[in-house]
C-alpha cells in the first residue's frame, strides 16, 4: 500500500534536483559583466522611483480569502462525489444532503455578490 | 537469453507486479518511469514551442521560424542554448533567496503533476505512479503549489511591474481553479473513482489479456468501444458543459491568451518574470509550456478517453495476427499505439488552443475576474448538482430521469439568462437616462457661456 507512494517520492526528489541543477547551470554558464544600470530594476528604462514594496489594492486579498472559502467547499464535495455512484439505495438521500450543503453555500455566495465582493473596477 | 529473462532480478525489475516485489525494485522502476515521463514532458516543450510559432505564423499569414534545421525544427533548441549562454543578471535590490528559488518553485510542481498521468493501460508501467489511488486529488494539490512560484517571483523582484504581474497571475489562477475543481467533480460523479487509470477505463470497454509466463494481466481496449463512451458525451449535455468549463479554466490557469493578463506586454512589460534573465527565465517559460501540455493531457484523460482510441479497432493490432508472438503484439499495443493516441489527442487539443490564441483579443482584467466568479463558478456548481440529480432520477425512473434533469437544467438556464438580460437592459437604459442628457446639457451650457466643458 505504502509502496505506491515511492514513485511520488522519486518524482518530487527528481524534479527538485532537475530544477536546482538548472538554476546552478544558469549561474555557472554565461558571462558576468555587472554594471550599476544593468543591475537596477527594469521599469521601461526609466530610473525606478522608490521601492516596489508599496501598498496594493485590497481586492487581491479579498479574492484570496473568497478562494479559500470556495476551495474548501470544493474539497468537501470530493469524497461525496467519489462515493455517490456506489451509494445504491441511499443515492437520493445523498443528493438531498448535498443540496442542503450547496444551498448554505449559495447563501454565502449571494451575500458576497450583493455586498460587491466580486466587483472589480 | 531465456536465462536472463527468467532470472529473479530481471523479473523483479520488469515482469512481476508491484505487490510482489521488494521496495528497492519498485524504487528502480520508479526511477525508470520518472525518466520516461521527464523525457515525454519536458522533451515535448521544444516541439510545442515550434508548433505554436509555426501555427501562429500560418494563421497570421507569415512564415514563422524556418531557418534553423528542417522547417525550423531546431529553432527552440537553438533558443534554449542561447538562453543558457546568456548573462545571469541578479538585480541589486531583489530578495536574493526567494528570487533564486522562485523559478524552481514554479517548475517543480509542473514536473510533479506528471506523476499520475497515465500513458498506457499497463498496471505497472502505465504512469509514474500507476498505483496511486488518490490520482486526481494529488494533481490538484500539486497544481495549486504552482502559484507560489509566480507570486514569489513577482514579489522578490522588487519591481512594480513584476509585483502587479504576480498579483494578477495569482488571483487569476486561484479564481479559475474553482471552476476547474468543480468541473472535475462532475467527472468523479459519473465515474466514482479518483485513480487516473480507472478514470480512463471507465471511458471504454476493457478486456483482460493475461500475460503469458506471468501471473498478471493487462487491460486492452475492446473493439466495440469508442468515442461514444467518453466522459464528454456522458449524460449529455452535462459532460460537455463540464468539459467546456474545464477547458476555459485551463486556458486561464496557464495564463494563455485570451487570459494572458499577467503577461500583458502592453501594460506590464513581461509581468512577474520581468527581472529574470538567462536560464531562470527559461525555467518559467519551460514550466509554462510543460504546464500547458499537462493540463491538456489531463483534459484528454478526464473527458476524451485518455490513451484509448476513438474507435476500438484502431486501439490495437488485430489479435488475428498470430504470426507475431502475443508478447510482441502486447508490446506494440502498449508502447506504441496507446501513447500515440494520447499524443494525437493532446496535440489536436493544443492546436485548438493555439487557434484560440491566434483569433481572440485579450480580456480586460475586471471582465476576466467577473467571468471566473460570476459565470464559470455558478455554471460549474449547477452542473455538479444537475449531474447528481440526473443520476438520482435515473435510479428512480430509469432513462426518463435524465430527461427530467435536462428539463430542469433548461428551465434554470432560461431563468438565469432572462434575469441577466433584464439586468443588462435596465443598466443600459439607466445609463442613457441618467448620464447622456446631463452631459449634453452641460455641453450646451458650456458653449453658451463660452466656458470649458467641466465633466
Amino acid at each position: 500500500m505504502l509502496s505506491s507512494y515511492i514513485p511520488v517520492l522519486v518524482m518530487v526528489a527528481g524534479a527538485t534536483i532537475v530544477a536546482l541543477a538548472l538554476i546552478g547551470l544558469s549561474a555557472l554558464l554565461g558571462p558576468r559583466r555587472p554594471s550599476a544600470s544593468k543591475d537596477s530594476a527594469y521599469e521601461c528604462g526609466v530610473t525606478p522611483i522608490g521601492s516596489a514594496r508599496e501598498r496594493f489594492p485590497v481586492k487581491f486579498y479579498l479574492t484570496a480569502m473568497l478562494f479559500i472559502v470556495f476551495d474548501i467547499e470544493t474539497i468537501f464535495l470530493y469524497p461525496w462525489a467519489v462515493n455517490y455512484k456506489a451509494s445504491g439505495g441511499l443515492m437520493f438521500f445523498n443528493l438531498v444532503e448535498m443540496l442542503v450543503f450547496v444551498a448554505i453555500l449559495l447563501v454565502g455566495y449571494i451575500y458576497v455578490w450583493k455586498r460587491g465582493g466580486l466587483e472589480w473596477g | 537469453m531465456t536465462d536472463l529473462l527468467n532470472s529473479p532480478v530481471w523479473r523483479d525489475l520488469f515482469v512481476n507486479s508491484a505487490d510482489q516485489i521488494p521496495w528497492y525494485a519498485e524504487f528502480v522502476r520508479s526511477l525508470l518511469r520518472f525518466v520516461i515521463a521527464l523525457a515525454g514532458g519536458l522533451g515535448s516543450v521544444p516541439i510545442l514551442v515550434w508548433l505554436e510559432r509555426r501555427l501562429l505564423g500560418f494563421w497570421q499569414g507569415r512564415l514563422g521560424p524556418n531557418r534553423v534545421g528542417p522547417f525550423g525544427l531546431l529553432q527552440p533548441l537553438a533558443d534554449a542554448l542561447k538562453l543558457m549562454m546568456k548573462e545571469d543578471i541578479t538585480p541589486t535590490n531583489v530578495d536574493k533567496t526567494l528570487y533564486y528559488l522562485a523559478p524552481a518553485i514554479a517548475l517543480v510542481p509542473v514536473i510533479c503533476s506528471l506523476t499520475v498521468l497515465p500513458w498506457n493501460s499497463s498496471s505497472d508501467w502505465g504512469a509514474v505512479a500507476p498505483h496511486l489511488n488518490v490520482g486526481i486529488l494529488f494533481l490538484l494539490a500539486v497544481a495549486s503549489i504552482e502559484v507560489y512560484g509566480v507570486i514569489l517571483a513577482g514579489w522578490s523582484s522588487n519591481n512594480k511591474y513584476s509585483l502587479l504581474g504576480g498579483l494578477r497571475a495569482s488571483s487569476q489562477v486561484i479564481s479559475y481553479e474553482l471552476g476547474m475543481g468543480l468541473s472535475i467533480i462532475a467527472v468523479l460523479l459519473m465515474t466514482g473513482t479518483l485513480a487516473m487509470q480507472e478514470l480512463v477505463h471507465s471511458q471504454t470497454i476493457v478486456t483482460n489479456v493475461p500475460i503469458p509466463d506471468s501471473n498478471y494481466s493487462v487491460w486492452t481496449q475492446s473493439v466495440s468501444a469508442g468515442f461514444w463512451n467518453w466522459n464528454i458525451f456522458k449524460l449529455f449535455p452535462f459532460g460537455l458543459v463540464a468539459a467546456v468549463v474545464y477547458m476555459i479554466s485551463m486556458i486561464a490557469e496557464t495564463n494563455r491568451a485570451p487570459f494572458d493578463l499577467p503577461e500583458a506586454e502592453t501594460e506590464l512589460v513581461a509581468g512577474f518574470h520581468t527581472e529574470y534573465t538567462s536560464f531562470k527565465f527559461a525555467m518559467f517559460f519551460m514550466g509554462e509550456y510543460a504546464n500547458m501540455m499537462i493540463v491538456s493531457a489531463i483534459c484528454v484523460t478526464l473527458f476524451l478517453g485518455g490513451y484509448t482510441a476513438p474507435w476500438g479497432i484502431l486501439g490495437q493490432l488485430p489479435a488475428s495476427w498470430t504470426f507475431f508472438p502475443s508478447s510482441v503484439l502486447n508490446f506494440v499495443n502498449h508502447v506504441v499505439i496507446a501513447p500515440a493516441w494520447l499524443f494525437i489527442k493532446l496535440y489536436t487539443l493544443i492546436s485548438f488552443f493555439i487557434l484560440v490564441r491566434a483569433s481572440q483579443p485579450r480580456l480586460r482584467y475586471d471582465m476576466l475576474m467577473h467571468f471566473g466568479w460570476k459565470v464559470l463558478l455558478p455554471t460549474a456548481l449547477a452542473n455538479v448538482v444537475l449531474v447528481a440529480t440526473s443520476m438520482a432520477l435515473q435510479q428512480l425512473f430509469g432513462a426518463v430521469g435524465h430527461f427530467i434533469a435536462v428539463g430542469i437544467a433548461g428551465c434554470l438556464a432560461t431563468i438565469v439568462l432572462w434575469v441577466a438580460y433584464l439586468h443588462w437592459k435596465a443598466r443600459k437604459s439607466g445609463d442613457e437616462a441618467s448620464r447622456l442628457p446631463i452631459r449634453r446639457e452641460s455641453v450646451v451650457r458650456a458653449i453658451a457661456a463660452r466656458m470649458p466643458v467641466e465633466d
